[in-house]
This record gives structure tokens, C-alpha cells and sequence, in this order.
């Protein structure tokens, strides 16, 4: 066969690399060395770190805000963004204590948080597509609009008495130390990685997120995925209400004050693109392990929270700024 | 045309006109003068912080630090003010500036020369700048009795007629009307805004003009600083906490566009004029203020809708007949 | 006349990732005199302009002014050096005022530095006076109409005292009366002593303003000479730069019955009265110049845009198409003209483009199976020939040919009755160009039926086995194959009943 002939017949490979050194490259492995650091420096700095049941509680810094993180990851790949979120809690939370009221038991009250969030999530998605407001002032508003609403119904007044069997969400333990929280979010994360990366939906978030206008041409209905995507972001943050409810055990309107940058932080961190089109489920959840991990710590070291915000917010320009800086040194 | 021109002013400044109207017509002396006058005075500093971050949506970035740059900047002014009660007032109004424009510039830098998108380079930034101030201040309290009686008179003191916060939110409009106006660089902000490829090809340095931007914005949230903790006379870690989006909030009321290139100075006092007075009418018209967030999140969200509509592309015009009728 | 050159270019290369735009360029402008450069499109005429003005830096080559080397780092260096531009594209603001998108970037200002508007606007009016426009400069730039605009942004070339004005395709949305003002101020700047380099498809204004021409193909220099010693024969030879049948595949076309049926379709701002049959085994040209409302045609049958009129049958029966999805379930597939913001998904891996309509097909129950989309991209990308270096590739960093090539074998693996093909080989290497139109010839000989939106001449004549001409958003002209030739086609889409000479 002569030289032309092999160039014609030539086969394109299916990839150059194997997927191992993939993996090794990617920036999941990266958080996997932070965290696996965070844990190290942890255990040796405070004796109180490795006991069972503190690491136990140290998981609710980072349960409910990474339920929501699960939607938000999609939401943000999606090329939108929603900054209700925490608005959306303080609602849904609202809704299942004004129907403590009418007796409605354990059952009602989760069907109450999750409908009104998934609700809350509708109308985002309305705004979004079928009125085409861009998602980051919609979300503005209804963050006002849905912890307003909250402010309306319970002014500085709140909510208690919720019935004992409600605690469990947020105060069970499935077994031994292991929260409820905690199986529900691993519970949540596998499912949600699958969404993602195994499913022809999960497959044209990423299209959209990288070319709207091509996934459009190609024959994806880019509203209608979009309108899913808030609409599951809700029904998260519905979710998310239940659980810190039931933890809580009261619910005022400033429930969750600041939590949709807090968790859009967590996402960032976890590799999701801003600007859309590339991230992964499982490093949204290392992020989120490593944000608890060492909100944990420092609290171990009496190192006030808003210090630890300092080297969130650092880490999150740095996380960003370090592979820029590299690139540009690396070009010359 | 000039009805067109300026149209969106026009339809909110009569739906403030409309809404004082309504509430004048059952609580009279809400349209006293004075009470005006204190809903102005009420709504100067967030007019102050729309201006600053109008520079930087007009450019298409977004800056959420502001209320944060807020709270450093007036953490540090009230610390110098307490630990030495010696230093001249208008010193410590320029510090505060000095502070909030390094803080502003640092957000241009990032966003300049790293390419970082303006919203995770303001949302670091936030957490930064709020925990600093628990870092200089030990998380204590700078509280009215610790302040200057002169450091805390300023924005009190009335000069004709008007307190002096007012005074400076009208010198700040007017600088803004000139800058916009009168500065090639204020011209600079719509043209990166409204297409920043075509900018380009004007010889407009896009970076460096959301670089400025941004120092602007940051240099009106170190005034703000000294304004908020002299007059609420008190400083803490959370002033100001989640002031940033009412900022935004008032920029989008006012007709400024989040896609950047569509805003005007008259639009965003209007916007945050409209909050100030919702915020200001509650009590007086008996509705709880709790109200307060609903109403402006709604007033958001139909602003929103009306500027969308408004910047809608019909497609191109090609029929002969389509053009004409333009 | 003096020969000795205001500027020139002598050996401009530029290169972009997989095209080379430019390859060792030269070129001399004269005080006083039109330079006509005429080419197809693609040939580098616009990346030319952008060298010419600072927005691109060359590779290699000189740019000499008065016979000195001189550099443009910025738009900015450029106009200090006495070169201004009307662009193609427009770089107009809508939000500003007409004055100050005149002069946005060198407003007059006052000795403090600040904007002297009462110079700005009355420059302004001098300015828009002096090519004829009657705009108030004080009106916002968005209550312009498109014509408006473009006389605006001449008169923002004209606003910098310049040596050296280029003009690129300024007539383009001018009508007739405006077309004849600006020949008018032509001539006046010739006869100011401005060097003018003047790029057109519109070969009777080319004879009619130019002395000196210069032709481009595929990024190089093929000929250049003084006007009075060509003719326009000559000059689309040089364009053109082979026999026509030689490039093109000779097929012979096997038309059957009809596949699709369109008829009364309109748009508020964007056509009126589209009606034509496509019929199978047929490739159906759609000449017409840029802006005459191709496009727009196409993206409304693929569902992208609506019309507010009209029936579409396909195999006689009538569908309704509201979005693409829906067009694709109908076997109506299009490829886009802009192939970086409507075709391929920058980001997302070759084999992943490719399977993108087609998921429902390789997937089982909705979940992803690696294996049958592998097998499937291989499949179509090898029918395209593609050239990469494995299927798990980012498409961007693919050339504009072989994108071109990912994106139809993305729309021949949805086994489509109809593809739309708006310029397919717009901006792609030689070697790609033949290899789509092979392809887009066996693809017609399977039964397949193309409309081909082009506006290279030569093309749609080797090409099409029928044309339908659009001007204005209309349809103008349709030419059997036997009738196809370029003066018709010209003729046709510029909507002149004599072509000057």
C-alpha cells in the first residue's frame, strides 16, 4: 500500500489519551489533593478533629447548601444563573410554618416546602425563557420578591412548634453518626452526576452552556431545558428548606441570608465555568467537602467564620486567576 | 425624538409622580417639603452607590462589592476617627475615598489583566472585603459615643435649607451629568458597553476603561463608607449587609441595562429614588415595612421586563418597505 | 499625477489558526486616485482592511508611508498615520448620537480636556453637509434606518483628517439616489489628492470611479494594473483564476418529483412572497448580494425565525415548523453561513458535535452510550474525509474546513431529505472547498435534494442545477442551468437592467 493510500485509510482514534490521564490532569484531582491537605493539616492541628461525632456535625456546614449547589451547578453549566435561592428557602420555609396552623402533619409539611419551591422555580424559569429576562437581574428580583413575601407573612415574628417527627431531616441519623442530611446529599450527588454525565439531557446542558444559538440549531429545545433546570434548582432549594427547617426547628424571614453566594462560591470552586459549558458533579462536591472541612477547622482553631471567608473568597479568584497566570507565563 | 430619548426617565419619574400622588392624596403631608427632603435625604447614598456601579454595568461588568467596599471603607475612617479624634474631617473623607478607589481598582485589575468575569471577581472580592473588617476591627464595634461629635455632625449639618449628605449626593449627580457628558472617558463606557468588538476599532482601550470603571465605582463606595457609618454613627462588621443588590437593584429600575451600553444618570437617581420613596411610604401609609422587599423585588422584575422589551430585536431589516415605516 | 506611492504594503502575510489569509501581499495606493480591489469572497479582501487600520497585525511585511516603514499597533496608530475606513462591519453605538459616533474615540475637546460639543455637532453637520446626508447630528443612532447608518459611518471615515481613505463596500446599502452622492464626494476626495482604496463586488461603479485595480484570490495578489487596460472579462478571469468546469464535479442530475413545496411565505422586516419547489436529487442555488434576505429564508424554513405567512408542504402533505427540532424530525437539516456561532459547539468534543441531533438514536432510555456514538461520529466524520487527531478532540481547534466537514456529517447522520446550505464554503481552504462539493454532489445522487445559498459566482454556476435570484428580500429572478451565467446573475441581484462597462 503506498503512503497516499494509508493517509486516505487512515483512522481517526477515538481519543489520544487514555481517560486515567485525563483524570489525573483535571481539576477534580486537584480539590482531591486540597481536601486530602485541608484534612491532613486539620487532624494534626486540633485532637478534637478526627472524633467521629464532631466530623458528624461539622457535615451540616455543607449539607444544605450543597443540595441547592447539585442544581446550581447545572443551572450555572447552562450559561444562567439563579441568585433566588436562598430567597426560595426563606419562602418555602415560611409556607410549611404558616400550615403548622391547620395541623398538617410531617408528610404535608415536606409536600408544602418542596411544591413551594419547585413553584418558586417555575416562575424563575418563566422569566427566563418565555419572557427572555436575563437570569441574573430576574433572580435579583425574585430573591427580594420571595424572601419579601417572607417578610410580609411573618414580619419579626417566626415560626416554631414544628412537630417531632419533622426533626428528623435535619436532626436524625441514619446510622451511627451519619446524618440524614448527609445520605440525602450523597443520595442527591450520585443522582445528579448521572443527570449530567451519563444522560442525553446532561449532554445538551453542556451544548447549551457552550453555544446557545448552536444547540438551537441543532434541534435542541434550549427554553424547555432551561425551564427544567430552575425548575429542579427550586425543588432543591425546597428541598434544602426542609432540611434547615427541621434543623433549626423555627423559621424566620432572614433564613438563610447570603447562601446564594455562599453556594454559587461552592460551585465556582468546583470547577463549574461562570460563563457556562464545562464543570463537573463531583467536583462541586469535593468543593463542597473542602469548604466544610475547613469552615470546620477554623471553627476547631476558634478562627471566626468571617476570617474563613476571607480564604473562601481568595481562594475562589485564585482557583480562577492561578490557570490564567500559568498559560500567559507558560506562552512566553 | 426627544420624547423617545427619553422616555424611559419620563415613565419613571411619572410613576414616582404617580405614586407620591396616591399617597399624597390620603396622607397629604407626605408631599410636604421637608418630607421630601428627608426621602432625599433618606436615598442619598444609595443614589451615590448607583451612579458608581451604573459606570460599571454601562461597560458590561457587574460589581457586587460595593456595599462591602462600603463597610472597609468606612471600618478604617471610623477607626482612625476614634483612635485619633485629632484628624481632620475632610482628610478622612478623602481617605475614605482613597480606600474605597484601591479596593474598586483592584476589581478593574482582575477583570483587566486576568480576564476574570466581573461577577466571581466581585463575589471574592465581597467575602474579602467583609472579612477584612473583622480582621482590622477584631469584630469590635466602632459605636457613636467613640466617634468625633464633628465626624458625626457632617452629614447632619444643614446648609441652606438641606442636610449636607443631600448636598453631596446633588454634587455627585452633577458630577456624574458633567462626567457622562463632558469626559471622552464617560462617552468610553457606552461605546465598550454597547459593542465592545466596534470599540475596538475607535481606538478605545475596552480593559482600561472597565479598569476605570471600576475605580469610579470604588471610589463612590469609600465616600459612601464615611457617609453610612458618620451617619448611622456606628460601624460594624455587617453594615450595609446585602446593600449591593438594592444597588444593583436601583440601577436596573433605572432603565440600565445589564447587557451593558443602555443608562443614563437621570435613570438611575429615578431608580433609586423609587425605592427610597417605597421605602420611605410604608409606614406612613400604614402598610408594614416589612412590604419593602416584595414591592422592590416586584419593581425589579417589571423593570427588567420593560427594558428587554424595549432593547428586542426585530431582525434585520431588509424590505424596503419595513425600513420606511421605521 | 505624480507615481510616487502614498502607501504601501509589500509582502503582508497573516495567518490564522488553519487559514491563511494573506500570503505575501503587496499593494501601493497613489495621491489622487482610486484603487479598485475586487475579489471573491474569502479571497482576504477584508482582513486587508483590517491590517490597513491596526485592528490586525500583519506576520510579516512591510506598511510604508512615503517609503518609511511604519507600524500600527492600534486603530489608534493607524488614523494618526492618516489612514480612515468605512468598515463593513458596522462600528457604530446605537445609544450615541449621530456626532458622536462620528467622532467617538477623537471628539474635539477643549483645551481642559473635556468634550466641546458645540464643536462636535457643528463639525458633525459639516461633515454630513458635505457627503449629502440630511441627519440631524443630534438624533440617537438607533432612529437611523440602515442606509442612514451607513452614511454616518462615512462620515465618521471622513472625520479624521486622512491621506489615505479605504472604503469597503460602501454602496452595500445605499440606494440609488444616495449611491450617486457618494460617487460624487469619490470624486471630490480625488480631487483633494486622497489616496482611496475602494473594494466592490459592483463592477460598473469599479469602472466607473477606479484607475488602478488590484484582484485577490485565496489571500494572494493575482493581478493589478490601470483600469482603461482591462475590461470586466478580464477581470472576473483573474478572480476566478480557472475554468470554471475544472473545479466543480461533473455530475450528471437525476431531478424527480417535488420534496418540498414553499409558497407565500413573509416576514414583517425580512422577506415577502417566498414561493419555490425544490425537487429531489436536486441542488438549488440562491444568489443574491449579502443582506438580500438568503439567510433569513433559510432560517425560517428550518423553524429559527417565524413567518407571519405561508405554507410549507413536504411531500405534499403540509407541516407546520415552529422550531429547529421540529424542521430536523421533518428531514429538514441546515448548515449555517456563521459557523462559529450557529454551527459547531466550540468546546464540546468532534464526536459529540456530531451525535448532538442525533442523541435520541445512540442512547438507550435517555442514558448516554459512549460506544454507539463513537460509532456513529466515526461513521459520518469518515464519508467527510475528516482530518483530526482523534475524535475526542475540541472543535475548535479544528480548521474552518474540517468544522465545516463535523458540521455535516452531524446533519447526514439525522439521514436528512433536504440540507440547506448557506455558503458552505465560506472561508474554508481550497483542498475542503472541492471535498464539500464532491461530497455535496453525491449527496444529490443519492436522492438527497441541497438549496445552496452562495454568492460566489462561480459556485452557484457550477454548482446549482437551477438559481432563484433574491434582492431586497424578494425573489427576483429564477434561471434554468442552461441559462446560468454571471452577468445574469449579477444583473439580476443588483437589479440593473444594463450592466455598464
Amino acid at each position: 500500500m503506498s503512503l497516499q493510500d494509508d493517509i486516505k485509510t487512515r483512522i481517526i482514534p477515538d481519543r489520544l489519551n487514555s481517560r486515567l490521564s485525563g483524570y489525573l490532569k483535571s481539576w477534580e484531582s486537584l480539590l482531591v489533593a486540597v481536601a486530602v491537605a485541608v484534612f491532613i493539616i486539620n487532624s494534626l492541628s486540633s485532637p478534637y478533629f478526627l472524633d467521629a461525632w464532631n466530623l458528624s456535625d461539622a457535615t451540616f456546614n455543607f449539607t444544605e447548601k450543597g443540595l441547592i449547589a447539585l442544581a446550581m451547578a447545572l443551572v450555572i453549566i447552562s450559561g444562567e444563573i439563579d441568585l433566588s435561592v436562598a430567597g426560595i428557602i426563606a419562602l418555602a420555609s415560611t409556607a410549611m410554618g404558616y400550615a403548622l396552623q391547620f395541623d398538617v402533619g410531617t408528610v404535608g409539611l415536606v409536600a408544602i416546602g418542596l411544591s413551594v419551591g419547585a413553584l418558586c422555580g417555575l416562575f424563575n424559569g418563566v422569566l427566563v425563557t418565555v419572557m427572555g429576562l436575563p437570569s441574573i437581574v430576574a433572580t435579583i428580583g425574585t430573591m427580594s420578591l420571595f424572601r419579601g413575601l417572607s417578610f410580609v407573612v411573618l414580619g419579626d415574628k417566626a415560626f416554631n412548634g414544628y412537630p417531632t417527627s419533622f426533626a428528623f431531616f435535619g436532626q436524625g441519623y441514619v446510622f451511627w453518626v451519619i446524618t440524614f442530611e448527609l445520605v440525602l446529599f450523597a443520595a442527591m450527588a450520585v443522582l445528579f452526576g448521572i443527570l449530567l454525565s451519563k444522560t442525553n439531557f446532561g449532554r445538551t446542558i453542556y451544548a447549551i452552556g457552550n453555544n446557545p444559538t448552536a444547540a438551537l440549531f441543532s434541534g435542541i429545545r434550549v427554553d424547555r431545558v432551561k425551564m427544567i433546570l430552575f425548575l429542579l434548582t427550586g425543588l432543591m432549594s425546597g428541598l434544602a428548606a426542609v432540611c434547615l427547617t427541621s434543623r433549626l426547628g423555627s423559621t424566620r424571614p432572614s433564613i438563610a441570608t447570603g447562601w446564594e453566594l455562599e453556594i454559587i462560591t461552592m460551585v465556582v470552586l468546583g470547577g463549574i465555568n461562570i460563563l457556562g459549558g464545562s464543570g463537573t458533579i463531583v467536583g462541586v462536591v469535593l468543593a463542597a467537602l473542602v469548604i466544610g472541612m475547613v469552615t470546620f477547622g477554623f471553627g476547631l482553631l476558634n478562627i471566626p467564620g468571617i476570617v474563613m471567608s476571607i480564604f473562601i473568597g481568595l481562594l475562589l479568584i485564585l482557583v480562577i486567576a492561578l490557570p490564567i497566570v500559568y498559560r500567559r507565563v507558560r506562552k512566553g | 425624538m426627544k420624547r423617545i430619548l427619553l422616555s424611559r426617565e419620563i415613565m419613571l419619574a411619572f410613576a414616582i409622580v404617580l405614586l407620591t400622588g396616591g399617597i399624597a392624596l390620603r396622607f397629604p403631608g407626605f408631599i410636604a417639603p421637608n418630607n421630601i427632603a428627608l426621602v432625599f435625604n433618606d436615598t442619598s447614598i444609595l443614589i451615590i452607590l448607583a451612579l458608581g456601579q451604573m459606570a460599571v454595568i454601562l461597560t458590561r461588568c457587574i460589581d457586587l462589592s460595593m456595599a462591602s467596599n462600603l463597610a472597609l471603607s468606612g471600618m478604617v475612617v471610623a477607626m482612625i476617627n476614634a483612635a485619633f479624634p485629632g484628624v481632620p474631617i475632610p482628610a478622612l473623607i478623602g481617605l475614605a475615598i482613597i480606600v474605597g478607589t484601591i479596593l474598586g481598582a483592584v476589581n478593574g485589575l482582575l477583570v483587566w489583566k486576568l480576564d476574570i468575569p466581573p461577577i466571581v471577581v466581585t463575589l471574592g472580592t465581597l467575602t474579602i472585603y467583609r472579612g477584612l473588617i473583622f480582621v482590622i476591627s477584631d469584630g469590635a464595634w466602632v459605636n457613636s459615643h467613640e466617634m468625633s461629635a464633628a465626624f458625626k455632625a457632617l452629614p447632619r449639618s444643614v446648609i441652606a435649607g438641606l442636610p449636607v449628605l443631600s448636598w453631596v449626593a446633588i454634587a455627585t449627580i452633577g458630577l456624574a451629568f458633567f462626567a457622562i457628558r463632558r469626559l471622552p472617558l464617560g462617552r468610553s463606557l457606552y461605546a465598550v458597553g454597547g459593542d465592545p468588538h466596534a470599540a475596538v476599532y475607535t481606538g478605545i482601550d475596552v480593559g482600561k476603561t472597565r479598569f476605570m470603571a471600576f475605580s469610579i465605582a470604588g471610589g463612590l463606595s469609600g465616600l459612601a463608607g464615611y457617609l453610612w457609618v458618620s451617619r448611622y454613627a456606628v460601624s460594624y462588621v455587617d453594615i450595609a449587609g446585602g446593600f449591593e443588590l438594592s444597588i444593583i437593584a436601583a440601577c436596573v429600575i433605572g432603565g440600565v441595562s445589564i447587557a451593558g451600553g443602555i443608562g443614563s444618570v437621570g435613570g438611575a437617581v429615578l431608580g433609586a429614588l423609587f425605592l427610597g420613596v417605597i421605602n420611605n411610604a410604608l409606614p406612613v401609609i400604614n402598610v408594614s415595612p416589612f412590604w419593602q422587599m416584595a414591592i422592590s423585588g416586584t419593581a425589579i422584575i417589571v423593570a427588567v421586563a420593560l427594558n428587554v422589551r424595549s432593547e428586542r430585536t426585530k431582525g434585520r431589516i431588509i424590505l424596503k418597505r419595513a425600513e420606511a415605516a421605521v | 499625477m505624480t507615481d510616487l506611492p502614498v502607501l504601501t504594503l509589500s509582502g503582508i502575510t497573516k495567518t490564522f489558526p488553519g487559514v491563511k489569509a494573506l500570503s505575501d501581499v503587496s499593494l501601493s495606493l497613489f495621491p489622487g486616485q482610486v484603487t479598485a480591489l475586487v475579489g471573491e469572497n474569502g479571497a482576504g479582501k477584508s482582513t486587508l482592511v483590517k491590517v490597513l487600520t491596526g485592528i490586525y497585525q500583519p506576520d510579516m511585511g512591510k506598511i510604508l508611508i512615503d517609503g518609511a516603514p511604519v507600524i500600527f499597533a492600534s486603530a489608534i496608530a493607524a488614523s494618526e498615520h492618516g489612514i480612515t475606513a468605512i468598515h463593513q462591519e458596522t462600528v457604530l453605538f446605537d445609544e450615541l448620537s449621530v456626532a458622536e459616533n462620528i467622532f467617538i474615540g477623537h471628539a474635539p475637546c477643549t483645551r481642559r480636556g473635556l468634550i466641546d460639543w458645540k464643536t462636535l455637532n457643528s463639525k458633525a453637520r459639516d461633515l454630513l453637509a458635505r457627503i449629502g446626508a440630511d441627519i440631524d447630528p443630534n438624533t440617537p443612532l438607533k432612529e437611523l434606518g440602515i442606509a442612514n447608518k451607513h452614511l454616518v459611518a462615512i462620515a465618521r471615515a471622513l472625520s479624521v483628517d486622512a491621506r489615505v481613505v479605504v472604503m469597503d463596500e460602501p454602496t452595500a446599502a445605499l440606494s440609488h439616489k444616495e449611491i450617486q452622492e457618494l460617487y460624487d464626494l469619490v470624486d471630490r476626495l480625488k480631487a483633494e489628492g486622497k489616496a482611496i482604496l475602494f473594494i466592490s463586488h459592483k463592477f460598473d461603479e469599479v469602472f466607473r470611479l477606479a484607475d488602478r485595480f488590484t484582484v485577490f484570490r485565496d489571500g494572494k495578489m493575482v493581478g493589478e494594473g490601470k483600469i482603461e487596460d482591462t475590461n470586466s472579462d478580464a477581470l472576473v478571469q483573474l478572480m476566478v483564476g480557472r475554468e470554471v468546469s475544472q473545479i466543480f464535479p461533473n455530475r450528471t442530475s437525476v431531478i424527480g418529483d417535488p420534496v418540498l413545496t414553499v409558497a407565500g411565505y413573509d416576514h414583517p422586516t425580512e422577506f415577502a412572497d417566498i414561493g419555490f419547489t425544490l425537487n429531489k436529487g436536486e441542488i438549488l442555488g440562491f444568489y443574491g448580494l449579502v443582506g438580500s434576505g438568503r439567510s433569513e429564508v433559510m432560517q425560517a424554513l428550518f423553524g429559527v425565525t417565524k413567518p407571519t405567512r405561508g405554507v410549507m408542504r413536504i411531500g405534499g402533505k403540509i407541516v407546520i415548523i415552529r422550531t429547529p427540532a421540529e424542521a430536523i424530525q421533518h428531514g429538514i437539516v441546515y448548515v449555517p453561513e456563521d459557523r462559529g456561532a450557529q454551527g459547531a459547539v466550540a468546546g464540546l468534543p468532534i464526536f459529540q458535535n456530531v451525535t448532538l441531533p442525533s442523541l435520541v438514536r445512540t442512547s438507550r432510555k435517555g442514558f448516554i452510550r459512549l460506544a454507539k456514538e463513537f460509532a456513529l461520529a466515526r461513521e459520518y466524520t469518515t464519508r467527510m474525509d475528516l482530518r483530526a487527531a482523534s475524535l475526542n478532540q475540541d472543535v475548535a481547534n479544528l480548521s474552518g474546513g474540517n468544522q465545516q466537514k463535523v458540521v455535516i456529517a452531524k446533519w447526514l447522520a439525522t439521514q436528512p431529505k433536504v440540507i440547506i446550505m448557506d455558503e458552505p464554503t465560506k472561508g474554508i481552504d481550497v483542498g475542503s472547498k472541492a471535498a464539500v462539493h464532491s461530497f455535496m454532489a453525491e449527496l444529490v445522487a443519492q436522492g438527497l435534494s441541497i438549496i445552496m445559498v452562495s454568492s460566489e459566482i462561480p459556485e452557484i454556476i457550477g454548482m446549482s442545477d437551477r438559481v432563484i435570484v433574491m434582492r431586497e428580500g424578494r425573489l427576483v429572478d429564477e434561471l434554468a442551468r442552461k441559462d446560468i451565467t454571471a452577468e445574469a446573475l449579477i444583473r439580476a441581484a443588483a437589479g440593473i437592467e444594463e450592466v455598464t462597462s
